[in-house]
């Protein structure tokens, strides 16, 4: 009698453990990072004397020279990213979903989803740049003598920051669809709609689309959320002057002069309203798109001449991703030139130089780099863990909420509330730069590494679980001796994708390191603005080389592990 | 010594009975057989039995093994072995370790597990494939793997939920002959679901169909 209480007991008592977890180490540091912003941001901030509320900060705001344009290029950028993305992946989705959801198109998928933005940033500026790749190869047949005059990278309006963009979220997106996929009859419904006269692409539109959206409305606004609100990618690759709000509030945050902060503190609350005013407009637009979707599907149009238009999609989804395998080709090439004058498509001389000049920076970077995605990646996964098992035993299914709870973090823009947070860290007394740093990258890192494992925990054959019950399994033993290694390919999963996560941070690694915890991240971007190709070469190849390695791993260790097990081989991605 | 199920009845979310409140009496060694139409909660029923109700079920009435009241034990206490149409091997394992898996504490020592295991193996035809991968076994193979993995666990009672239904007709015979057999063998109650009447014919136990409520 008491044992089956006992079960459920425990159920409750680990959810209720995760969620205190969860309460206190994400949800609150985000509230009260937002809390010290907002008060900032209205003159309140005692830790630099500021002590009376005013709009004295919002003043001094609107006085920034250049915020009209920098509010207008991030909006630019970020809608148009976000726009072009969904509508490439949706496209390529439609055209090649078959092959793209087999092993092999997760192969292909996973060297983008692991290159973290900034490694792109940097490869892609080689790759654009007047005297970049592209640049090389085009000059025999133009006849260039020099490099080109057109401002190709950091142009006004954002055009090279939505192309780095697109590479980075169209195969984000891309995974996602085909997740949702999964969730959708496409089989039956294509065949009835084509049975119906209907063609292909149209039954794409009017009958896969519509269903497929309310799955990936969530990430599609994560996308939107992170594209407004980038700010090592648009270092790189945006314009610089006025530059994007993001890195417009980044340098306001790290003047020397510390009353700069409160404006800076009312920018970031300008960043937040765009983003809710982007997510209204998002709203409005699927609002239209339903009423004026429904007319159309009225209608009756079997309109035969959607597939052209996806098949457009689709080739310009395979230009980004040309643009970000030659983005990161490029990198590990310039890593290892020497002499590479312009027009020559190859360097003349190769060299270790660049690595070897600079074994300590890099070693150092490196280790940093590794200990945070370790540490980051463990905790997380460990929560999320604990979190799909509490699940489990508290014999309960998912929540709405607990789901909110868990995108929360990439739907409210970094900037918004990791400076606050610094603030309140310090007042605190956490003098451990490092410590801070894994806290704010684990507020990203676990919302990820929970998307990338609980499709698979969720979907597991529950009679496997049962069984191992009847044969007199405990939780613990059905835990450890089946979920887990069952599950040892998306865990493997999950766990790639944090450290690729943790890898990438730019923003929680400069605010609460204060400078003196150094990434690959931070080095590479500071590098970038520098003049040398070649040292920043070598950190964004390590900081691309990381997580790539991570994936690797997560392929090769199933396969090994599994290798005589012909279920679980076919399983793993 | 019988598996013996009282006014049992299962709701989902408090909603009504999935269907009428359920007595029944197994007596050791035989069995006994639920049918009826598809949907009507007879999986749900073995699960009630069985201790696996997925969330939202609840139920009510009791189950009494062996004199034993084990409605509100969990699963891994109640010892009630279970066995599915796709066997529900675990694919991570071999299958010998399947076996050793369910194979009960009591048996100790290295050599003794083994050795238990591969006496079980060559009982159900399976000599020499421990080490074989569930996943490059017949039907009829994992069929037999997984109710020596049930018969290992030393359980009070069986639970079969259509465990004979993915096989050709030729095997479902020998496999139903070879299942019964065990449980007279062992002089345990088992419960079976099933969609064929030959089934419920072999079993020789009471046979219920199941309605809705």
């Amino acid at each position: 009698m008491t044992a089956r209480r006992r079960t459920g007991a425990d159920g409750r008592l680990l959810r209720g453990a995760v969620l205190a977890v969860v309460a206190a180490g994400l949800v609150s540091p985000i509230a009260a990072g937002l809390w010290q912003t907002a008060r900032a941001a209205f003159g309140v901030m005692p830790a630099i004397g500021a002590t009376e509320v005013s709009l004295a900060p919002l003043r001094a705001l609107l006085d920034v020279p250049g915020l009209g344009t920098a509010v207008i290029v991030t909006l630019v950028s970020g809608i148009g990213a976000t726009a072009l993305s969904l509508a490439l992946a949706l496209g390529l989705a439609a055209v090649a979903h078959a092959r793209l959801a087999s092993p092999v198109g997760a192969r292909l998928l996973a060297p983008f989803l692991a290159a973290p933005h900034a490694a792109v940033a940097i490869g892609l500026a080689f790759v654009l740049a007047p005297s970049g790749w592209i640049a090389r190869l085009l000059a025999p047949l133009f006849g260039w003598a020099q490099p080109p005059g057109a401002v190709t990278v950091g142009d006004p309006w954002g055009i090279a920051l939505i192309l780095g963009l697109a590479v980075k979220e169209v195969p984000f997106l891309l995974l996602m669809i085909l997740a949702a996929l999964s969730q959708v009859r496409l089989r039956q419904d294509m065949a009835a709609a084509r049975a119906l006269g209907y063609g292909r692409g149209i039954v794409w539109i009017k009958v896969i689309a519509p269903q497929l959206w309310p799955l990936i409305r969530l990430p599609a606004m994560v996308v939107l959320a992170y594209s407004l609100s980038v700010v090592d990618m648009a270092l790189i690759l945006g314009p610089s002057n006025p530059p994007t709000l993001a890195v417009l509030l980044t340098r306001l945050f790290s003047d020397p002069d510390i009353a700069r902060l409160l404006p800076a503190s009312a920018g970031a609350l300008l960043q937040l309203a765009l983003v809710v005013a982007a997510f209204a407009g998002l709203w409005s637009v699927e609002r239209a798109a339903r009423a004026a979707g429904l007319w159309w599907l009225r209608r009756g149009g079997r309109g035969v001449t959607a597939e052209p238009g996806l098949r457009l999609a689709a080739f310009g989804a395979s230009v980004v991703f040309a643009l970000g395998a030659l983005a990161l080709v490029s990198l590990a090439l310039w890593s290892v030139a020497w002499r590479w004058p312009w027009p020559a498509a190859l360097p003349e001389t190769w060299s270790l130089q660049a690595w070897s000049g600079n074994a300590s920076g890099w070693g150092a970077a490196l280790t940093t780099t590794f200990a945070l995605a370790a540490l980051t990646t463990g905790a997380a996964l460990l929560l999320a863990i604990a979190w799909l098992e509490g699940e489990d035993r508290a014999r309960r299914g998912r929540a709405g909420w607990a789901e909110a709870l868990v995108y929360l973090p990439l739907l409210v823009p970094q900037i918004g509330f990791l400076y606050g947070l610094n603030v309140l860290f310090l007042q605190a007394g956490v003098t451990d730069h490092v410590l801070a740093v894994a806290w704010a990258q684990a507020l990203f890192v676990f919302p990820y590494v929970m998307i990338a494992l609980s499709p698979a925990w969720r979907a597991l054959d529950p009679r496997l679980v049962r069984s191992a019950a009847a044969l007199g399994a405990g939780p613990w033993r059905r835990l450890f001796a089946v979920k887990l290694p069952v599950l040892l390919t998306p865990l493997m999963t999950a766990a790639a994708v944090g450290v690729a996560v943790s890898v990438a941070q730019y923003l929680p690694t400069l605010f609460m390191g204060a400078g003196r915890v150094q990434t690959l991240t931070t080095e590479a971007v500071a590098l970038s603005s520098a003049s040398d190709r070649r040292v920043t070469a070598v950190y964004a190849t390590l900081q691309a080389a990381l997580p790539f390695a991570a994936f690797l791993a997560a392929f090769a260790v199933p396969a090994l592990v599994h290798r005589d097990r012909r279920a679980l081989r076919a399983a793993a991605a | 010594m019988s598996l013996s199920l009282a006014g049992l009845a299962v709701r989902f979310r408090g909603g009504a009975q999935l269907f009428p409140p359920l007595d029944l009496e197994i007596a050791p060694g035989r069995m006994a057989a639920v049918m009826g139409p598809s949907g009507v909660g007879k999986s749900t029923l073995l699960d009630a039995v069985g201790g696996h109700l997925a969330h939202g079920f609840s139920c009510e009435g009791s189950i009494t093994l062996n004199g034993r009241d084990v409605t509100e034990l969990p699963p891994e206490a109640r010892r009630i072995g279970l066995v599915f149409q796709d066997a529900g091997l675990f694919p991570h394992l071999s299958v010998g370790d399947n076996l050793a898996f369910g194979l009960a504490r009591s048996v100790r020592g290295r050599a003794a597990r083994r050795a238990a295991v591969e006496r079980a193996l060559a009982q159900a035809g399976l000599e020499g494939m421990a080490a074989r991968d569930p996943a490059t076994l017949s039907g009829g193979q994992r069929a037999r793997a997984a109710l020596m993995r049930a018969l290992l666990a030393d359980p009070e009672a069986l639970l079969l939920d259509e465990p004979f239904s993915g096989l050709d007709t030729e095997r479902r015979a020998e496999m139903r002959a070879f299942t019964l057999d065990l449980i007279r063998r062992r002089a345990i109650p088992a419960l079976i679901v099933t969609h064929d009447p030959a089934d419920a014919e072999a079993a020789g136990g009471p046979c219920l169909t199941l309605s809705a409520a």
